[in-house]
């Protein structure tokens, strides 16, 4: 299968503490994987090392942008250069921007793939004012997939906590990635919400051909989604398959899910 | 109405107050002639002044409280119904032009029916307009909170005043040559601190801006020290020398032009691709990176063009004043300036606009209060900060319609 | 050799009032994460506050000591007062607020306190009588250092004793640095957090009144204006140390205070407060989180 994001032996150190060990993971094109572990597992920190967040201190994350066949290596960038390479992410705790309006939000995606510099923006040239145009229908496309366009003008910080995360995920699509992280994307939805959001993700993947590497404690949302699940328990991978290997595996089991039956 | 407890509330703020201000306000030391001094006078204004203040605080929090409960259940509820924006935005602009065109009127006869002294102040007003609307890019749009930013000021006037002592040049000149000079400091002050966070930048920035003002005021060979450079040029009209009448007029209108200019510029910028990332840059620096803006660039872009204004500023007030030494360029210049955006509405360009003519114009006029100006400004940043943090003017996010874009999606 | 001696000495005075000034920079910021700038104010009120009572109870011809004592408690009363009021007026409303609009506020107290010392009071330099007697045994070392000087240094050790113990072995010290770490936790487990950060104020208001008397004292003069300059240095201490961590704002006010004490007495004293900015840059671009803080990872 092809590859979008291929990640090998990686390993973060904070300190003296191991966060993340020797991990492996890949992501198929146009595949949703899930990526699933007890709280405090290292799944975020995960994340921010793929994303240029964190250097990792060991280890490698390859990515492959449509149409390119060669695989590149990534780590230890910025977190814009990340961006910009086609790697796009929500955050596990809501982080718009909340005092601008949603369509605003979702122009800021649009930033790494506009050109306007100071000059062109105070002068307005034909080319300024055309991507301005394009940035501005761009986003509202985007927003009227994601279900969100009756909320164009309104402060970001008005919005609804579902509505939120939503927003969240327009806008990183507007930055027109070929891998969409979703951190928790189901976090704090009710379960209409949430069927909702299914159904949103399969779509992104279908019809955009994003593929998407997703956190989530949600595991009906996470079975009935991801083609591959990875589980990992303190910072090392303890399993990885189908929804259905995962859900039969014992290791699972006794390290999560078992926890989670309980709670 | 008034609760008995809330005057029983009163009542001890007030004691408390008077407690509080007794030694400073009640007892003043005569150190020549070894005498105390008791003014009790003044125990009584703290006691009854407090106890009425008291009130008016508990209303205005009061009245902070249910707004803030209306934002919360607005959060909850799905159906915001959009802003009808369209209309709201016409019925300003039936007032806006024709008052734009009598503040136009105003601004082009104001030298010719004011008294030179009169023009005088208003250019004072204009240079504090152009550092205010410099310094809003900065905290306003950018959330960087620069302390130092009167250094930038300085560069500018000391610029014009060392180029025109030394070769000789002339102000046309030092205007583009002090802007550059201002966008390189800003970046060079703007690389170290790249990295720290609201209040670390705002003490490092406070420190350039001490350690400017230390070295102008020590390195005589330099800036010749305290007693500052006199006897700058002020412009000339086409190599003409103007007599000082009409050069404080010629400088009102160069500080009409940079200052329309300066609007002009800040507003295509606050509605572009890079006003907007610095926007996003001070609500959400991590979630910012996170889209594909470059931190680093977003924030120099930032310091350099704050910067370029006010030297630009500067040049001018050298021009003006024909005089700088390093008084004119202190820590509560600085504060100054953040007064008129915070008071204006961060962000908000008539905002930092009426802000300055304020803040600048009142203690002009009103004598009186012109001692009291500082401890005002210093009210004034506590009280806006709780009551009012967007200002008296607030920024307002631009609205976009969307009828034509449907229309096209269905096309 | 003495020359390098008065200046280690004298560098060491200085440090002490820095690192007094200091404690409370500290501590607040470790409960509440704000450059609490009025702290500079506070200690200023608690000098005023002191030659005031010092020169009401002279005109009384009471006795030197008893003054000074009388005077060291009235001003540490105040200070704490005013510390008290300060954070009920300028920064519990904003506890929720965008740090930046607490920032602005805290610069505003500053602000609105000097000027009203300089209204109420005076704008000009007042001299600062120095009560504190000549000791016998220092006088064969009075070239070097002098009684003001021992009673600066050991008040600031027995201050930092007292501090540390209220810290790390009371319980008000064990909710306070449950406070600093997490707010809301400290609330659910029944702390009442608004009575921890109130008694942070008046501790490091307390501490910064005591580090007023000292240094009017020491120097003999004092107007409006002193906190200002202290107050930010005082700041670049904490910083130095490692902001939160007490000994660091020790050890960091007793550095800058070296570090402006020998090159002012081996090179010139034109420059004396530019070493602290540049020691605030470099310490926040090579080590932000000082030389005892401990670097946090930030939450995502």
């Amino acid at each position: 299968m092809e590859c979008a994001l291929k990640v090998q032996n990686l390993s973060m150190d904070f300190g003296g503490l191991r966060a993340l060990d020797d991990l492996d993971l890949d992501v198929g094109r146009n595949e949703i994987v899930a990526l699933i572990g007890p709280n405090g597992a290292g799944k975020t920190t995960f994340f921010n090392c793929i994303t240029g967040i964190y250097p990792p201190t060991e280890g490698d994350v390859l990515i492959s942008a449509r149409g390119k066949d060669r695989l590149e290596r990534i780590n230890g960038i910025k977190p814009n250069k990340v961006t910009e390479k086609g790697l796009a992410r929500t955050f596990q705790n809501i982080r718009l921007f909340p005092n601008m309006t949603v369509l605003e939000n979702v122009m800021i995606g649009r930033h790494c793939r506009m050109h306007a510099g100071i000059l062109g923006a105070v002068l307005r040239g034909p080319s300024t004012t055309r991507e301005e145009k394009e940035a501005v229908k761009d986003s509202y496309a985007i927003l009227e997939k994601i279900g969100l366009a009756q909320f164009v003008n309104e402060f970001a910080k008005n919005l609804s906590y579902g509505a939120q995360r939503r927003l969240e995920i327009a806008r990183a699509m507007a930055t027109e990635p070929f891998l969409l992280l979703l951190d928790e994307p189901a976090a704090g939805m009710n379960p209409n919400e949430t069927r909702e959001l299914d159904e949103l993700i399969k779509q992104i993947r279908d019809k955009e051909g994003i593929s998407i590497l997703l956190i989530e404690h949600d595991m009906k949302l996470v079975m009935s989604m991801s083609d591959r699940i990875f589980v990992v328990d303190y910072g090392r991978k303890i399993a990885q398959g189908t929804p259905n290997e995962i859900r039969n595996n014992p290791v699972v089991i006794k390290a999560y899910l078992g926890e989670e039956a309980d709670a | 109405m008034i609760k008995l407890n809330e005057i029983k509330r009163a009542f001890l703020v007030s004691a408390w107050f008077i407690f509080l201000t007794f030694p400073i306000m009640v007892i003043r030391i005569n150190p020549v002639e070894h005498i105390v001094e008791w003014r009790w006078k003044n125990m009584a204004l703290v006691g009854i002044g407090s106890f009425f203040l008291s009130f008016v605080w508990n209303y205005l929090m009061k009245q902070k409280e249910p707004g803030f409960k209306k934002t919360e259940t607005a959060e909850k509820t799905d159906t915001i119904p959009p802003l009808p924006p369209a209309r709201r935005i016409q019925r300003e602009k039936r007032i806006y032009i024709p008052a734009l065109v009598a503040i136009g009127t105003l601004t082009i006869v104001f030298p010719f029916i004011f008294s030179m002294y009169q023009t005088n102040i208003m250019v004072s007003a204009l240079i504090y307009i152009m550092l205010g609307l410099g310094l809003n890019i900065v905290v306003g749009l950018a959330g960087l909170l620069d302390l130092g930013y009167v250094a930038f000021y300085a560069v500018g006037a000391y610029a014009y005043a060392l180029l025109n002592y030394h070769f000789g040049i002339s102000f046309w000149m030092a205007l583009p040559i002090g802007g550059v000079l201002g966008a390189v400091f800003g970046i060079l002050l703007g690389f170290p601190v790249l990295r720290l966070r609201g209040d670390y930048l705002a003490i490092v920035t406070l420190g350039f801006g001490e350690i400017i003002h230390i070295i102008l005021q020590n390195w005589n060979e330099f800036s010749f020290g305290p007693s500052g450079i006199a006897n700058i040029p002020r412009p000339s009209l086409f190599g003409i020398d103007l007599s000082v009448h009409s050069s404080t007029i010629y400088i009102y209108y160069i500080m009409i032009g940079l200052c329309i200019v300066t609007i002009f510029v800040v507003n295509r910028l606050q509605n572009s691709r890079i006003g907007r990332a610095w926007v996003a840059l001070r609500e959400d620096e991590l979630a910012c990176q996170a889209m594909g803006i470059d931190k680093a660039k977003t924030k120099l872009t930032a310091f350099a063009l704050g910067a370029t204004l006010a030297s630009m500023a500067g040049v001018v007030f050298a021009a003006k004043t024909t005089f700088v030494n390093p008084a004119s360029f202190t820590i509560w210049e600085s504060i100054i300036i953040l007064c008129i955006v915070v008071m204006g509405g961060m962000g908000s360009i008539i905002g930092v606009i009426a802000g300055a003519l304020v803040l600048i114009l009142t203690p002009e006029y009103l004598r009186a209060f012109s001692e009291y100006r500082m401890l005002a400004f210093g009210t004034m940043l506590v009280v806006m900060m709780i009551f009012r943090p967007g200002g008296f003017i607030p920024d307002v996010r631009r609205i976009y319609k969307f009828e034509g874009v449907k229309s096209m999606d269905k096309s | 050799m003495d020359y390098f001696l008065e200046l280690f000495l004298g560098g060491l005075t200085r440090g002490s009032i820095y690192a007094l000034i200091a404690l409370g920079y500290t501590m607040v910021y470790g409960i509440i994460e704000l450059i609490n700038f009025a702290h500079g104010e506070i200690y200023m009120i608690g000098a005023f506050t002191a030659l005031i009572v010092i020169s009401v109870l002279t005109l009384m011809g009471m006795n030197t000591i008893a003054i000074l004592v009388i005077a060291g408690v009235v001003a540490v009363i105040y200070s704490s007062a005013y510390g008290y009021t300060v954070e009920k007026i300028a920064y519990k409303p904003l506890r929720n607020a965008p740090r930046l609009s607490a920032l602005i506020s805290a610069i505003g107290m500053s602000l609105f306190l000097q000027n009203y010392v300089r209204l109420a009071q005076t704008p000009n330099f007042l001299s600062f009588p120095n009560l504190i007697p000549d000791f016998e045994f220092i006088k064969p070392y009075a070239h070097i250092i002098g009684s003001t000087e021992i009673v600066i240094l050991i008040t600031t050790a027995v201050v930092m004793v007292l501090l540390t113990i209220l810290i790390k072995f009371t319980n008000t010290g064990k909710a306070m640095r449950a406070t600093s770490q997490d707010k809301t936790m400290a609330m659910l487990v029944g702390i009442n957090v608004n009575r921890i950060i109130s008694i942070t104020f008046v501790a490091g208001s307390a501490t910064a009144a005591i580090g007023g008397v000292l240094i009017a004292s020491h120097i003999g003069m004092i107007n409006f204006y002193i906190g200002f300059m202290v107050g930010i240095k005082a700041f670049v201490a904490a910083v130095l140390g490692g902001i939160g961590s007490i000994p660091g704002a020790v050890l960091g006010g007793f550095i800058l205070g070296w570090t402006e004490s020998f090159a002012t007495g081996y090179v010139s004293s034109d420059y004396e407060d530019v070493f602290a900015f540049l020691f605030l840059v470099l310490i926040l671009i090579f080590r932000p989180a000082g030389i005892l803080g401990r670097s946090g990872k930030h939450e995502i």
